[in-house]
């Protein structure tokens, strides 16, 4: 996906990622700002996340260790990938599985159309997943004349509505009920069976309705598409987690099941799970376990698809990996709890971040994998006001504002990174429109209201929150218009119980978002 | 036929991650004793002290706050407790997997339902057709209100619990744990398993809850109680 090109100057400035022509951020995000509906439900959606997530937290007493194991699960894992990517493979095959690599987009989509195609098929079903939106699939698929129904009811309601997500856990946060009555109405016939006559606007109407547009689907279709949460090295697991029962369908019911999974969704143990089927449902959906969690190794005679390929996906995340600071991201594992508590993605959406991957998680992982050869990709890091709110609430503790200000300084520095899996590099930004777009954007990122840039500015002392060193014109720049966070010794937590001792003496362990 | 199509990219991916790595050549497998090294495990095994019975409470209040209907009986009153759930709930036909215990469906044979017991010729189209399904289970998660069923004879294949509309599954008191690191070591991991902690639900319209989506939209669950709680819930 990374251009082959070295230096950022000789970039056009336009768009190479998935979503080709988007504009750079601090548009996008003017854009979206505009645009009251979003706004009004993003914010409905990250507040009410994020109070129900503190309570769910609040459950466990042991939260802090579940997430120091978490990270260290990861990080082990990373630090010996190539040992556990083979007994991965070993063990998926012992199983009756096939497991095919795929260096990037292109070779991943290829594979996955040419399983496609040996089945005979020309419909395939799909439960959401982020890696095949990342490689962009499903256009890949459709101009192989392949059709790929997404069968989560709001990648559904994006589907038909010829959209695209704004939020990782609630895809279409941005349409209201009245707006997918209609595109339900109006388009669920194109596609299969149509809406029931009369459909209304309340949610159990639609979602039967989906029930029924997609049953259809699952019970006929035998190809069935999907990535995974977790792979498990030593027994070759492969686990799902999900709500709607869409996942279940497609994992069980077609004869050929084809997972695309990044290589960093490796735990090297099935008692690992024991970690991360705490945290992620808490963090993520905030409930103490998901409605509905799938796992298989291989095939199983008699039970679910006869054959399974496993597509592991590189796609940039070898590049991350050799980027000591920024491999910390490839712990995620995509709870969407940073965008919730995140005061720019709330104000941007999650359009503005041109990937598959919105706010805080985007603002890094994006930048790592395509690289920042672009004016939007460039842009990305500074997609913060580098609050640390994202940090506090990581079940996984990637030290993200540490990762964005690593970033920021290779747009405006340069320096050796890895694209494509060589070593190269990357000249400055300087006197270039991406320096011009990052600049915007960080600008964008802390123009706000005076109460909150307060706390913005208090996030922590002990990461390196502040730019270790800033070329003369890009500091200039932002100091136009305000001068550099200074960071204090005190940490936010201890701001934030300062500031709330009347009302609130414990924020709990994952509630600064409520500094607002 | 492993691999066709990635055979040189699988050299380039593992090429690609050892350099990352900082090293050329293969990185050791790591012993058990890395990984202890590495990964602090000093979590909760479990969040509190409970009795038995205070755990199968726990259970039953986390399956209702998921919207699961919970039921409480004992041995003798499990199969009337079954038949009275199919017939509320108007069932013509229930399946069954080939190795539920055999009285658990006495009662209900006896009104009339027809008990189909599941077998490979059995598509998802004639699933779809079945009103009930009924299963055991292989263990129930008190802190999470989880059920894991492993496809074991009591509980059969995936689909079996997935299509049918109305799902009633047993549990037995000894299959209750407290949490997750008490779950894992009793399951066997490469067995299908399916997790359901209350029936299927989204939020996806204004982050309005819908109960039943795609799984069964209703999720009955019968807890028999031990003997030494068969006083506190009678049938
Ligand atoms: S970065 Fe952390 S908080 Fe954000 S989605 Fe990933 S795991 Fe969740």
């Amino acid at each position: 996906m990374n251009p082959p090109s070295t230096s950022q100057e000789s970039q056009t400035g336009h768009g190479t990622g998935v979503f080709v022509g988007l504009p750079s951020f601090p548009v996008a995000a003017r854009e979206s700002t505009r645009d009251g509906q979003l706004r009004a439900n993003l914010r409905h959606a990250t507040h009410t996340i994020r109070a129900k997530r503190a309570v769910a937290i609040g459950e466990l007493s042991d939260w802090g260790e579940l997430r120091a194991a978490g990270a260290a699960i990861k990080d082990h894992t990373l630090a010996h990938l190539d040992h556990y990517l083979q007994q991965l493979e070993q063990a998926v095959t012992a199983a009756g599985g096939h497991v095919h690599w795929a260096a990037d987009a292109d070779e991943a989509n290829r594979i996955v159309t040419d399983l496609v195609h040996a089945t005979g098929e020309t419909e395939v079903v799909k439960v959401k997943s982020m890696a095949t939106q990342e490689i962009g699939l499903n256009e890949a698929l459709a101009a192989q004349g392949i059709r790929a129904y997404e069968t989560d009811l709001a990648e559904l309601i994006v589907q038909l509505g010829d959209d695209r997500p704004s939020h990782i856990l609630v895809p279409a946060i941005h349409k209201n009920r009245a707006e997918i009555r209609d595109i339900f109405r109006t388009q669920m016939a194109a596609w299969g069976r149509p809406a029931p006559q009369g459909l209304s606007d309340e949610p159990a109407a639609l979602a039967e309705a989906a029930r029924l547009h997609l049953r259809q689907k699952f019970l006929h279709t035998k190809v069935g598409i999907s990535g995974a949460n977790f792979m498990v090295a030593d027994t070759g697991t492969l686990v799902v987690l999900e709500s709607e029962g869409n996942g279940r369908m497609c994992l069980t019911l077609p004869e050929t099941l084809i997972s695309v999974v990044g290589i960093e969704k490796i735990v090297p143990t099935f008692r690992d799970l024991e970690v991360f089927l705490q945290t992620l449902p808490r963090s993520s959906t905030a409930e103490r376990m998901n409605p509905y969690t799938t796992m298989w190794t291989g095939t199983t005679d008699g039970d679910g698809p006869k054959t399974f390929h496993l597509v592991l996906l590189d796609n940039g995340r070898t590049d991350t990996l050799a980027d000591t600071v920024g491999r910390q991201a490839l712990r995620c594992i995509r709870c969407s709890a940073c965008l919730n508590v995140c005061p720019v993605y709330e104000r941007a959406g999650g359009h503005a971040y041109g990937s598959a991957y919105p706010g805080p998680i985007g603002a890094i992982l994006t930048p790592q994998l395509r690289g920042t050869a672009t004016e939007l990709d460039a842009s990305l890091p500074y997609a913060s006001s580098l609050c640390g709110a994202c940090y506090d609430v990581c079940p996984v503790a990637i030290d993200i504002p540490d990762i964005l200000v690593h970033l920021r300084q290779r747009v405006v520095q340069g320096g050796p990174v890895t694209q494509a899996g060589q070593r190269v590099t990357i000249k400055p930004a300087r006197g270039h429109t991406t320096e011009h777009a990052a600049i915007r954007a960080s600008r964008y990122a802390m123009g706000r209201p005076a109460a909150w840039a307060a706390a913005q500015r208090l996030a922590t002392g002990t990461r390196k929150l502040h730019p270790r060193s800033l070329p003369i014109r890009t500091a200039k720049a932002w100091t136009d218009t305000r001068t550099l966070p200074q960071v204090p010794d005190q940490t936010f937590r201890q701001w934030w119980k300062q500031h709330t001792k009347n009302t609130n003496p414990d924020p709990g362990s994952t509630t600064p978002g409520g500094a607002r | 036929m492993t691999n066709t199509t990635g055979s040189s990219s699988r050299a380039e991916i593992l090429r690609r991650v050892r350099q990352a790595l900082g090293t050329t050549t293969a990185t050791a497998a790591p012993t058990p004793e890395d990984i202890a090294r590495d990964v602090p495990r000093d979590y909760a095994t479990t969040h509190a002290t409970r009795t038995p019975l205070q755990t199968a409470d726990l259970l039953a209040e986390h399956l209702a706050d998921y919207r699961a209907h919970v039921h409480r009986t004992d041995a003798a009153g499990l199969a009337a407790t079954i038949a009275r759930l199919l017939t509320e709930r108007g069932s013509r036909t229930a399946v069954v997997p080939a190795g539920l215990p055999g009285d658990w469906l006495t009662d209900a044979r006896a009104l009339d339902v027809d008990v189909v017991t599941d077998h490979p010729g059995l598509t998802p189209v004639e699933l779809d057709a079945v009103d009930s399904v009924v299963t055991g289970c292989a263990l129930a998660i008190a802190e999470t209100g989880t059920i894991v069923l492993d496809a074991s004879p009591d509980q059969g294949r995936r689909a079996l619990t997935l299509v049918p509309d109305h799902h009633i599954c047993v549990i037995r008191p000894e299959q209750i744990v407290e949490s997750l690191p008490q779950a894992l070591p009793r399951l066997t991991p490469t067995r299908p398993q399916t997790w359901i902690s209350g029936p299927s639900a989204t939020s996806d319209i204004e982050l309005d809850r819908v109960e039943g989506v795609h799984g069964p939209r209703t999720l009955e669950v019968v807890m028999v109680a031990s003997d030494a709680q068969v006083t506190d819930f009678p049938g």
